[in-house]
């Protein structure tokens, strides 16, 4: 068996507001190996990005991890001191978030930016810092690197400032890199560029990259492997082609017939009601109130996540009753 | 044959907004954005026309100017008959109501578009203090009738905006657009901002209402999948103008204009199966402040010769229906 580079077991992580306590992840399980390309999928309040900001440790309070375990090369991501964490930010794993003009500090110039990190994790001196950060820049296809890096972010365009945070998240040569909806407030060629770009760098790099995306395009597209979440739970996990042929959990073929495909027209066939508040989700499994292929089962007790096939997980208590349609 | 008149002209709609710099004593002029240029299209009665493009390309721009939200630049447009700029510049109160009652639009976002201090009773009937085609003691079940058409329910009435989803919201806003029986409404960018799940609810639901009160729409949108889903016909504009335009399938099936192709082939296609080959575009949008000379896509297109530097393309018919504004367009047929 293949070993994994990350391995998040039956992770909760919950928010303490005061409103009540927002399960926001509860009870998730992903893995990833190396040098592979996931999918983490989900709409919004789905866990996904929680999901990834745990791994790191850097959950913005009051969120706090409050069961489960992490483990990042084997070690305990849990057990770590925030020292070590520090060491393991950046050089091991690091992320691209969804917005880069917030994720991007406006005071600095690009090449700060860039080469503090390098100075701090790499050793490297100012001036060979500077040489670096412009050599990143042209490794994510900036023009003109030498001028862009005396910018300030709002100088730049939303793809180029995409690409900047993504040179930033490359900069340590990272073996795991999360992207949070990195595309999402890019307009659709750009769109094609960044992934393109990042597509080139997983392989040239050589690295894990943990995709994670409402879109099911960009899945298709981009990941060896998807994992489905909901209500911050896993609905369903498996190789992308068996996600798209032969999916075992409605949601995710919910999912699959209602969205718009720009190479066909068809019926869309509408998810009803609304994501689930996760302050009281629903009892049982969280997807019943929308699922179609609901029973009273489904209602009074939870689905674990359970093997149906050669690497394919559902958490589904009717999946081997109902058949499902994939595309 | 006649043909019928549709419902809405335009007719080389520009809208330019100057760039103007404030020194200490005055303010000066440094330049002008072209943000739409000649636009020329029309919308048949129960009909949606897409108008797509990337941001800054001038849709919304379009869209507020031929609503009169934004003054014209310069151009024409018609609704059913009507010169829109005339009668909202020289026309009496009565005709000005009128037309604005036929012409409505849903926004982007519905967090932003609906006041958090009213009602939706109050946000839907504030129509009819302002169009008074309801009477009083009929705007409840007026309220209601609308809520049941974007299946909401009676009691949501009494609710706040902030007591909603963002599909429910989207649905609230597209109540308030019916509350005043339009025959046509703007919708920008209606589902981008709402999750996936959801989104095929309100691209159905304003289908539905198109069959039943033959609407048109002016559908404005980044996202082909779903103009794809929802449009009869489509317009793709670039910088300000329009370079294709032709029916859904026809679009999708042959594009005649090289943007078009690179703008289809860039959006990922939910399917194992299908790998297209992507079009990448090199650099970024140009600014409108100062577009490209002749034609504006051609420092971006890979098919782009001598004369694309040159002469600026017409936008003319090449198959029934079908046009582009392309040098080379006979060439993709």
């Amino acid at each position: 068996m293949e070993t994994s580079l990350l391995e998040i077991q039956d992770l909760k992580t919950y928010f303490f507001t005061e409103a009540g306590v927002v399960r926001a992840v509860d009870g998730a399980n992903v893995d990833v190996r190396p040098k592979e390309t996931i999918g983490l999928v989900g709409e919004s309040g789905s866990g996904k990005t929680v999901t990834a900001l745990s791994a790191l440790r850097i959950i913005p309070r009051p969120g706090r991890i409050v069961a489960g375990s992490i483990r990042f090369e084997g070690n305990d991501v849990l057990a770590k001191s925030e020292e070590e964490m520090r060491q393991l930010r950046g050089p091991k794993m690091a992320m691209v978030f969804q917005d880069p003009s917030s994720s991007l500090n406006p005071l600095y110039t690009v090449e700060k930016q860039l080469s503090d990190i390098l100075m701090l994790h790499r050793k490297l001196m100012k001036k060979e810092a500077s040489q670096r950060a412009e050599y990143l820049l042209e490794l994510v296809g900036i023009q003109d690197p030498k001028t862009r890096l005396k910018a300030y972010p709002h100088e730049l365009s939303g793809g180029m400032k995409q690409r900047i945070a993504i040179a930033r998240a490359l900069s340590c040569e990272p073996t795991l890199l999360f992207a949070d909806e990195p595309t999402t407030n890019l307009d659709v060629t750009v769109q094609a560029q960044v992934l393109e770009l990042m597509k080139t760098l997983q392989r040239d790099l050589g690295m894990s990259m943990v995709m994670i995306t409402h879109d099911m395009g960009i899945i298709a597209d981009m990941t060896e492997r998807v994992t489905i979440m909901y209500a911050g739970k896993v609905m369903e996990a498996a190789d992308t082609k068996t996600i798209f042929h032969e999916p075992k959990h409605p949601y995710t073929e919910a999912l699959l017939a209602a969205v718009p495909r720009v190479d066909q027209r068809r019926i869309l066939e509408v998810i009803p009601g609304n994501i689930p508040n996760l302050i009281e989700p629903p009892p049982g499994c969280v997807f019943h109130p929308r699922c179609k292929y609901a029973r009273q089962i489904c209602i009074d007790s939870a689905p674990p996540l359970e093997e149906v096939g050669k690497g394919h997980l559902a958490a589904c208590l009717r999946w081997k009753e109902i058949s499902l349609k994939g595309v | 044959m006649m043909m019928p008149q549709p419902l809405l002209q335009v007719q080389s709609l520009v809208k330019h907004f100057d760039v103007i710099e404030r020194g200490v004593v005055r303010r000066k002029k440094i330049g002008i954005v072209h943000a739409v240029d000649e636009i020329s299209f029309h919308i048949n009665r129960g009909e949606t026309v897409a108008l797509v493009g990337e941001s800054g390309c001038g849709k919304t721009t379009a869209a507020k100017v031929i609503l009169y939200l934004e003054d014209p630049t310069a151009g024409e447009v018609y609704f059913d008959g009507v010169n829109v700029f005339e009668t909202f510049e020289a026309g009496d109160k009565a005709t000005r109501l009128k037309l604005r009652r036929s012409m409505q639009m849903v926004f982007q976002n519905p967090y932003a578009s609906l006041d958090p201090r009213m009602t939706v009773y109050d946000i839907v009937s504030e129509a009819f203090l302002v169009h008074k085609h309801v009477p009083k003691e009929k705007w409840k079940d007026r309220v209601y009738e609308v809520l049941r058409m974007v299946n909401l329910e009676e009691y949501h009435a009494e609710r706040y905006p902030h007591e909603f989803s963002g599909g429910q919201r989207q649905r609230i806003s597209i109540a308030r657009a019916l509350a005043v029986e339009p025959s046509f409404i703007v919708c920008d960018e209606p589902v981008s901002s709402l999750d996936v799940s959801i989104r095929a609810q309100i691209l159905n639901l304003l289908t539905d209402l198109q069959k039943e009160h033959d609407i048109s729409y002016l559908y404005i949108s980044h996202d082909l999948s779903s103009v794809r889903q929802i449009s009869h016909r489509v317009a793709v504009m670039y910088l300000g103008q329009i370079v294709e335009e032709a029916n859904t399938d026809d679009l999708f099936a042959k594009k005649l204009h090289p943007y078009t192709q690179a703008l289809v082939s860039a959006v990922p296609i939910p399917d194992v199966e299908k790998k297209t080959m992507r079009i990448i575009l090199p650099g970024e949008v140009p600014s409108p402040i100062n577009p490209p000379p002749a034609c504006r896509f051609h420092p971006r297109c890979p098919y782009a010769r001598e004369l694309c530097k040159l002469k600026e393309p017409k936008f003319e018919e090449y198959l029934p229906g079908h046009l582009a504004a392309c040098h080379y367009a006979k060439d993709f047929i």
